[in-house]
């Protein structure tokens, strides 16, 4: 009897291409199981049921003629709803959107739907990608599986919460200053942050065009890089899209970090929590035990990220939104919820006439200085390792009064994303039966050595293996 | 991590003007709250003073693509028909919008 709870994409594309499942089957399992545990969690906004059995029977029927699939073919996946989806309701999270329907896919969505992948839904999130919480989503916040009294964290709450309660097998996600990396974190989830540009934007429902990036959470490293492998690439329709070579990033995992230089900046271990330090430096310790080298390294400039971030993310947020006008698809302005518009109220006040210099045009400058910290650490070393979160997954309504405490949760993850390289955030134990994961930062276009790392981590400790009780 | 600046009292949002430029309807009760919360992080904000940018260029494009471009050439999209199905007013065939000159 094969046990559905514990499988990955890897073990389900085994079964499905030994022909010992169905896909219609394994979508019909995972379905029921979105829709029994998304009463309890709140994960999906839409779960996509006659859709998804559809497609998993045309499945069925390539592989039964014996054509060669992809192995992402019949593998239930979810998309944030920040993914515009042909034919299915595209919230953003947002009552703005509550009601549009688009017309066309996401170049991701397309790629995705080539590979034959069944999208059985799409996820909560808070509104517009604003959050690290999932507490900011139009429609209710969704719960940590580790703990229902806690965030699941966000902006990509519903797609962390909807892989870790066993749902789906990978979820795609968006991450602007951490969305991705840390609702992984929260989750006991392997989620990538790829360089900015190495996944096309377009029909991702924008928040700050210069820092968005286009990943996924799953449950282990070489689910990950499978992903990667189809998302990744140049893309006609987003001229941001980086012309860069795309990888087979499965290949080579187990190369292991013998002789890697393993950077320790020493300002996101100064002042951290002392248990969360303790776990990092744990974790630190078994990467050197597999033969890495570990070098203390600085990046100075990184206590101006989270002003830096807040910056350029709310103007580019307040610009992004001013698209929303009720005229030609979605609700009026009014429908906007309490983070959208604080963030398009700040945003427009620091691009507007005699504060754009001080404000924007400040941050961007500081934006270089943050960028050319991480260039020159890694001139000394291979990768980093850093903390994800200051703090564990938090409960739900502990900082949702407070918007400067909650955009001080963000840290550790925003320098990354301004300068944007690559991140992989990687499970690394639990402290209080609560999931804490690390982030693993490289250079420009380094996702593969960034899976490497990862997986001779992952293998080591398998921290994925332990599973909430749903 | 909060960090006080001198001028605490000259960083204060007009919000009715920006709620005006960002076309965002407030309530007061919100004006209030966001006065409040958006003073606060204007002055986290202010901590970015302590960095000397003096000879630091902004930066554009992070990983420093320039110029990129297309051939110019027309190739099928989205349908008119289409491009109307989400909006709440059109009128043959367009989209239907507030009149915004009067006449005369």
């Amino acid at each position: 009897m094969i046990k559905l709870d514990d499988l990955t994409i890897k073990t389900a594309g085994e079964l499905l291409s030994q022909k010992q499942i169905e896909a219609q089957e394994l979508t019909k399992y995972f379905l029921d199981r979105a829709q029994k545990l998304n009463k309890k969690l709140n994960c999906y906004i839409t779960i996509c049921a006659e859709n998804a059995l559809k497609e998993a029977k045309r499945v069925d029927e390539i592989i039964a003629a014996g054509q060669k699939i992809s192995p992402l073919a019949g593998i239930p996946i979810a998309l944030k709803d920040l993914f515009t989806t042909k034919g299915i309701q595209t919230t953003a999270g947002s009552k703005v959107l509550e009601n549009y329907v688009p017309v066309y896919d996401a170049t991701v969505v397309s790629r995705l739907k080539d590979n034959l992948s069944i999208i059985i839904g799409k996820t909560n999130q808070d509104a517009w990608g604003h959050g690290a919480s999932g507490e900011n989503s139009d429609f209710g916040p969704t719960l940590n599986p580790y703990d229902f009294k806690r965030v699941p964290g966000g902006s990509s709450s519903g797609s962390a919460a909807a892989v870790a309660s066993g749902t789906c097998l990978a979820a795609t996600g968006t991450d602007t200053g951490g969305s991705i990396r840390q609702p992984s974190s929260f989750c006991n989830l392997v989620g990538l942050k790829p360089t900015y540009g190495r996944v096309s934007r377009y029909g991702i429902i924008a928040m700050a065009s210069s820092l968005d990036s286009i990943g996924h959470i799953t449950k282990t490293v070489y689910d990950n890089a499978l992903i990667l492998n189809v998302t990744a690439g140049l893309d006609d329709f987003d001229s941001t899209a980086s012309p860069n070579p795309v990888d087979d990033y499965t290949k080579d995992l187990e190369k292991g970090v013998k002789g890697l230089k393993v950077g320790l900046p020493r300002e996101y271990f100064d002042e951290l929590d002392s248990d969360i330090k303790e776990l990092m430096l744990s974790t630190v310790k078994t990467l050197e035990r597999l033969g890495a080298q570990v070098i203390d390294v600085s990046l100075p400039h990184t206590n101006y990220g989270v002003a830096t971030y807040y910056i350029v993310q709310t103007s580019e947020v307040s610009s992004n939104l001013a698209r929303y006008d009720g005229i030609r698809f979605g609700n009026r302005r009014e429908k906007f919820g309490a983070e959208a518009k604080r963030r398009i109220i700040l945003g427009t006040y620091t691009l507007s006439a005699g504060y754009y210099d001080a404000y924007y045009l400040k941050a961007m400058k500081v934006r270089r200085l943050i960028r050319d910290d991480f260039i020159t650490a890694f001139k000394k070393v291979d990768i980093l390792i850093c903390p994800i979160s200051p703090t564990l997954p938090f409960k739900l309504g502990e900082k949702i009064s407070d918007p400067l405490q909650m955009y001080l949760s963000d840290i550790f993850t925003v320098n990354p994303s301004l300068a944007g390289v690559p991140s992989l955030a990687i499970p690394c134990g639990f402290i209080n039966n609560l999931p804490v994961g690390m982030q693993i930062i490289g250079p420009y276009f380094s996702e593969k050595l960034l899976y490497q790392v990862g997986y001779a981590y992952e293998q080591d400790t398998k921290w994925y293996e332990r599973r909430p009780k749903v | 991590m909060r960090n006080k600046s001198k001028s605490d009292s000259s960083l204060k949002i007009d919000i009715n003007y920006v709620a005006r430029l960002a076309n965002l309807p407030l309530s007061d009760e919100e004006k209030k709250t966001f006065e409040k919360q958006l003073k606060e992080v204007l002055n986290y904000f202010s901590n970015l003073n302590e960095v000397n940018t003096k000879t630091v260029e902004p930066i554009g494009h992070i990983t420093g693509l320039v110029d990129v471009v297309r051939e110019d050439k027309t190739a099928p999209s989205i349908s008119q028909e289409d491009a109307l199905v989400n909006a709440p007013k059109t009128h043959n065939g367009f989209f239907e919008v507030e009149a915004i000159f009067e006449e005369e």
